[in-house]
């Protein structure tokens, strides 16, 4: 990324801006900035503005009933568990795999990036199938959990398992650039002056990695209550038990209950919008540390 | 390099990389090849009689043919766009900024449905555009709609960072040696962007390819016109078709496989050709 705070992000565009060299006519200018603005409004803003006025379109009323009714309170409380439990650990899972694959060399590093990222590349069906194929009445332990009466598909544990692999790689691609940027150097200064590892970790590699490490688990979080496709093919639907918040939407819009679909679709969006408020200031913190130590270590040099 | 792996300094090494070995197997790996396994049940023929009937052959066209013009549109989109919020000083820019992620963050089926609302017959597009006999909501043109709207990020967000690390005096030579704004865009900047470019147009593509939550409210879902494949494998679950959802899931996965190899390479070139320049 480009190095430096807010102002040298204007400073960037402007001096481009002031150079007879590198500006552009100011009638292309001008048409490039509408036509920006045009994609941006009609595929960004007016879908985004549509979920806020189809939720209010009946009123104050029927926006609060839909929210504090029954089923989509429980549909709430599921959507935070879910991600409750598929966020940690992903988590610890993707700060695991950094540290093994930004502090050491081993054969098939590469290979093992690549596979990191592959649920990201199967579509969201695939990764609720894959699990239906596993637990489900048919699959593979299906029989075995029949008989010991242990439900996972159209049951909870389904969902955490589809939500965990929809989530995976968030953390890991986050850290992993990160952490192999950042060189072994400090954590080795550490040891060798007689630190533990877990010490090591704590106190040198955490403070320098925190900034992504909550970058990714913003993210991932929002993706773990947004799910939507891999959830469903586990889900089975079953009101007040399985469903999420996103499914719970599909369900009230599929009844032609349209004002609480979306009452409950605004919330959702709401999530989406603090998400990006997040995701912008922790790049903004991120930028800022990377500057100051960059300061620091010419100021050292 | 070689000096840490004679004697390793930092500890942890065996722990981190068992583990997450163990998780990404017990996650990933092994759910994955169920989808293969299952498959083996079937012959051959059984496999190609699934895989290839008109209704399923079909969809691919609608998901692979839709999902490609979508990455194409993001492509040219996707560049002017982050050209304007890199080259150039507008109020609003910094909301604007961070909302192109919104595709990311904002769950798909909240998309799906807010898109429909919006090109539906009684809705603020919908109405415009249906007087000029523009069926958007319910068409294969919907489908379009909303696979453009999650893939718009990709490109913007590839593409942004090699603009940003681009030197001045790259653009200062070649306006010295005579280039016209034009010339130097064509001949000296878009070069440099391709790979990235690529890559985010890839990234487009493979996540439209896959996209469920957003289509199946504006696509109306009718056999052999507007269903597209995710969907298809969904029908034939709902169905108890296991083994024919299983099939259509392997055509999908090995194009998701070869397209994730063809991704990890172009971002490979991608980093090289930044080092370069």
């Amino acid at each position: 990324m480009g190095a430096g705070v807010v102002s040298t992000w204007t400073i960037h565009a402007r001096r481009f801006e002031a150079n007879a060299a590198t500006r552009e006519p100011t009638w292309l200018k001008g048409v490039l900035i509408t036509i920006a603005l045009l994609f941006f409004g009609l595929f960004l803003l007016l879908p985004l503005a549509t979920v806020f006025a189809e939720a209010f379109r009946k009123g104050w009323a029927v926006y609060f009933a839909a929210l504090v009714e029954p089923d989509a309170r429980s549909a709430m409380m599921l959507t935070l568990l879910v991600a409750a439990i598929a966020v940690p650990l992903n988590l610890v899972f993707g700060v695991t795999a950094a540290w093994a694959i930004a502090k050491f060399n081993f054969r098939g590093k590469q290979l093992l990036t690549t596979l990191i990222d592959l649920p990201f590349s199967v579509s969201p069906v695939i990764a609720g199938l894959i699990y239906v194929l596993i637990f489900g009445a048919q699959g593979w332990f299906g029989p075995w959990l029949i008989e010991h009466d242990v439900q996972i598909i159209f049951a909870v544990p389904g969902l955490v398992l589809a939500t965990i692999f929809v989530t995976f790689p968030f953390v890991a691609r986050e850290l992993i650039p990160l952490m192999e940027a950042q060189g072994r150097e400090e954590e080795e200064a550490a040891i060798v002056l007689g630190a533990s590892g877990w010490k090591t970790f704590w106190y040198v590699t955490l403070p320098n990695i925190k900034w992504g490490l909550i970058y990714g688990v913003v993210l991932c979080n929002a993706r773990a209550m947004g799910e939507f496709g891999a959830v469903s093919v586990v889900s089975g639907h079953i009101r007040g038990r399985t469903n999420t918040l996103p499914l719970h939407v599909e369900i009230l819009y599929n009844e032609y209950q349209f004002a609480a679909a979306f009452a409950v679709a605004s919330l959702l969006a709401l999530l989406a919008l603090l998400t990006l408020v997040l995701k912008s200031f922790v790049e903004w913190q991120g930028r800022r540390s990377m500057h100051h130590s960059q300061e620091a270590s010419e100021v050292i040099s | 390099m070689s000096r840490s792996k004679t004697h390793r300094v930092l500890p942890g090494f065996p722990l981190t990389l068992g583990y997450t070995l163990v998780y990404l197997s017990l996650v990933v790996l092994i759910p994955l090849s169920a989808v293969f396994l299952k498959s083996m049940s079937l012959s051959l023929e059984e496999f190609w009689a699934i895989i290839s009937a008109p209704r399923v052959v079909s969809s691919y066209k609608i998901s692979f043919g839709i999902s490609l013009l979508a990455a194409a549109i993001n492509a040219v989109f996707g560049l002017i766009f982050a050209w304007v919020l890199v080259r150039y000083h507008f109020p609003g820019k910094r909301i604007i900024d961070a909302l192109v992620d919104l595709p990311f963050a904002l769950p798909t089926a909240v998309a799906g449905i807010a898109l429909t609302a919006l090109y539906a017959g009684n809705g603020w597009l919908g109405q415009w555009l249906e007087p000029l006999g523009l069926k958007v909501a319910f068409t294969p043109l919907g489908i379009l709609v909303a696979l453009t709207f999650i893939g718009l990020p990709f490109v913007v967000r590839t593409v942004q960072p090699v603009l940003e690390d681009l030197e001045m005096e790259l653009e200062e030579a070649a306006a010295s040696l005579g280039a016209d704004r034009g010339q130097t865009f064509w001949r000296v900047i878009l070069p440099v962007l391709t790979p990235a470019l690529l890559t985010g147009f890839a990234l487009a593509f493979a996540r439209a390819v896959g996209e469920y939550g957003s289509v199946i409210f504006i696509a109306g879902n009718v056999p052999m016109v507007s269903e597209i494949t995710p969907l298809l494998i969904i029908t034939k679950l709902e169905q108890y078709d296991y083994v024919g959802a299983t099939a259509i899931a392997v055509v999908m996965l090995v194009f998701s496989f070869i397209l994730l190899f063809l991704i990890n390479g172009l971002q490979i070139w991608a980093n090289r050709s930044r080092v370069r320049t």
